[in-house]
């Protein structure tokens, strides 16, 4: 067992602060009017945002919102997306073409554009962001799923099992998605990545978390405009976001080589 | 390769009508009335009335459809409910804008990585491939709306060498084209490191070396061509990443396109406009793939021999 890699380290601090967040005695809302704009000094070592907020409780605030939202999203879209994928994959016919055709559709659309139209419609707020990256995100792993039941669908377990007249639904379950869930568990790593970005994007936008809660996203929004007196208030949540985005990435990365996922997948598909 | 043709039409035609249909619902697939969500629960009986029937909401779901589908195939897009314009002049006059930074962006981007993935490719496992890597994880992981406040930090605000926002002369094109051409660049490299090192496996490749060409010969004869196929492929897909950051790099640097026309009227809750600039947005996203695919299909003689 190799050590703790680095980037591992950064998530669970990441998760830590997101969870202490819930019982940390924060003033994100509390307005210093001596303190506007301040930057950070020894006391305060994140200095204080644009209305006197400090900017650390604000931070960790955001920590738990891009956490929170990166963790319902990720369990949503992996769970209906595999689901969706392996039944597609596993039934094939009338009912794979059709779903094969809607993944098409909703690939479509490129990268974030359909989440921010349908955070748009739908209306600023965290839960409607929650929604508008779930209702993107589940395809991905859908496309993924589906490949892969169409890869390990013809084994002999899964034949055998169905030679005994196993139910469709218990070969799927029992069968199917345990032999998947490798690459699936790499994918949804990566998940994690781009759904802290979109959702740092959306609030960006204005479409996410509406003041005064926090978001890393809005925070950078709002200090774009201070930026010539006040640079950490876009430097500190900026830090903080790529900080935990690349340290996803790594350990996306290491998990996949550790588990091997290329190979396994090119061995099962020739 | 005329089938060929004639299925990727027809499969793409079917997408179409489904991003249309998608963008048709999505007023609709949204909870509760959306007038509501337009106007607030607290507006005028009559004022609501007025944006019912300007929005053709008073009719069925069946007719709206109906509607909608005859307006889009005569190329009408509705009307802004904010300024009262034709969506279409409207989308006419950001195109110019959009397309220009797309084309600087890609272009900015191909000069970052190809030199990256092949520097990388052909020094496999060595600090140049590690270093060139590093840089590209570092790309990935820094967003648009990051990237531009960042550089406009540096660039605009410390040295002042370049503008901050806006669309006047070429200067201004600058920091958009590179915020958007970096987060390209940064997947791109690694896909055509991971392309090239796939392809020089490949036994055309040990033979070439065999009958004793020169390293240089071998990278830009043989390896380079074959690897081309599938990053066409993947410059395709990358447009999406292209089209769906420009949302947010025009918003940075308020550079007039196509995606800051969408935010504004997101914020603005002119929903014609947003479903014309969400439709025009995916549709070259699609026509561009199957463009791609075609290219692809005709360039490489496997496929473009195979099927006749």
């Amino acid at each position: 067992m190799a050590k703790i890699n680095f980037s591992v380290w950064i998530i669970i601090l990441w998760l830590l602060i997101s969870i202490a967040s819930l019982w940390l005695p924060l003033n994100t809302q509390q307005v210093h009017l001596d303190s506007i704009l301040k930057t950070p000094d020894m006391s305060n070592w994140l200095g204080y945002d644009d209305l006197g907020r400090p900017v650390m409780d604000r931070l960790i605030a955001g920590s738990f919102t891009s956490c929170i939202v990166a963790i319902t999203v990720i369990l949503l879209s992996v769970t209906i997306g595999t689901i969706i994928g392996t039944v597609s994959g596993y039934l094939g016919g009338m009912v794979d073409q059709v779903i094969v055709r809607i993944i098409d559709i909703f690939l479509a659309f490129p990268g974030i554009l359909l989440a921010i139209a349908l955070a748009g419609i739908m209306g600023p707020g965290i839960d409607n962001v929650v929604i508008a990256l779930s209702v993107v995100g589940w395809v991905g792993f859908a496309r993924l799923a589906r490949a892969q039941t169409l890869s390990v669908k013809h084994r002999e377990h899964v034949i055998a099992a169905e030679v005994m007249g196993t139910a469709k639904r218990k070969i799927i379950f029992r069968h199917l998605i345990p032999l998947i869930t490798t690459p699936l568990l790499v994918e949804a790593t990566f998940g994690i990545a781009s759904v802290v970005i979109a959702e740092a994007g959306l609030s960006f936008l204005g479409l996410g978390v509406q003041a005064p809660d926090a978001s890393w996203g809005s925070m950078i929004r709002d200090g774009t405009r201070y930026m010539l007196v006040a640079p950490h208030l876009v430097l500190v949540p900026g830090l903080a976001l790529m900080t935990v985005v690349l340290a996803v990435n790594l350990a996306g990365d290491r998990l996949r080589d550790r588990l091997d996922v290329r190979n396994q997948i090119s061995t099962r598909v020739v | 390769m005329i089938k060929l043709v004639v299925s990727k039409l027809l499969s793409t035609a079917l997408v179409v009508f489904g991003v249309a249909c998608l963008v048709f619902l999505l007023i609709h697939l949204v909870p509760g009335d959306p007038i509501d969500m337009m106007l607030g629960e607290n507006a005028q009986m009559a004022d609501r009335q007025a944006l019912r029937e300007a929005l053709g909401l008073d009719q069925s779901l069946g007719q709206q459809f109906i509607t909608y589908f005859s307006n889009l195939l005569q190329g009408d897009l509705g009307t802004s409910l904010h300024s009262r314009v034709p969506v279409v002049e409207l989308i006419a006059e950001r195109l110019p804008a959009t397309v220009e930074l797309a084309i600087i962006s890609l272009l900015v981007s191909s000069l970052i990585a190809f030199p990256l993935g092949i520097m990388a490719a052909l020094n496999k496992g060595q600090a140049w491939d590690k270093s060139a890597m590093a840089v590209s994880m570092l790309g990935v992981s820094i967003p648009n709306f990051l990237l531009g406040p960042l550089l406009i930090l540096l660039f605009s605000i410390y040295f002042g060498w370049l503008p901050v926002s806006g669309r006047d002369g070429f200067a201004s094109i600058i920091l958009p084209a590179i915020t958007l051409g970096t987060s390209l660049a940064a997947v791109m490299s690694r896909m055509i490191r991971s392309t090239l090192l796939e392809v020089l496996q490949e036994d055309f490749i040990r033979t070439a070396r065999a009958k004793g060409s020169s390293h240089l010969q071998v990278i830009v004869r043989h390896a380079l061509p074959n690897a081309m196929l599938p990053i066409i492929t993947l410059l395709g897909l990358q447009l999406g990443v292209l089209l769906g950051g420009a949302v947010i790099t025009e918003t940075v640097f308020s550079w007039p396109g196509i995606g800051k026309l969408t935010i504004d009227s997101i914020m603005k809750r002119d929903y014609p406009v947003v479903q014309g600039c969400v439709l025009l947005i995916s549709l070259t996203y699609v026509v561009v793939n199957m463009l791609t695919d075609l290219l692809y299909a005709w360039i490489d003689p496997r496929i473009r021999q195979g099927n006749n």
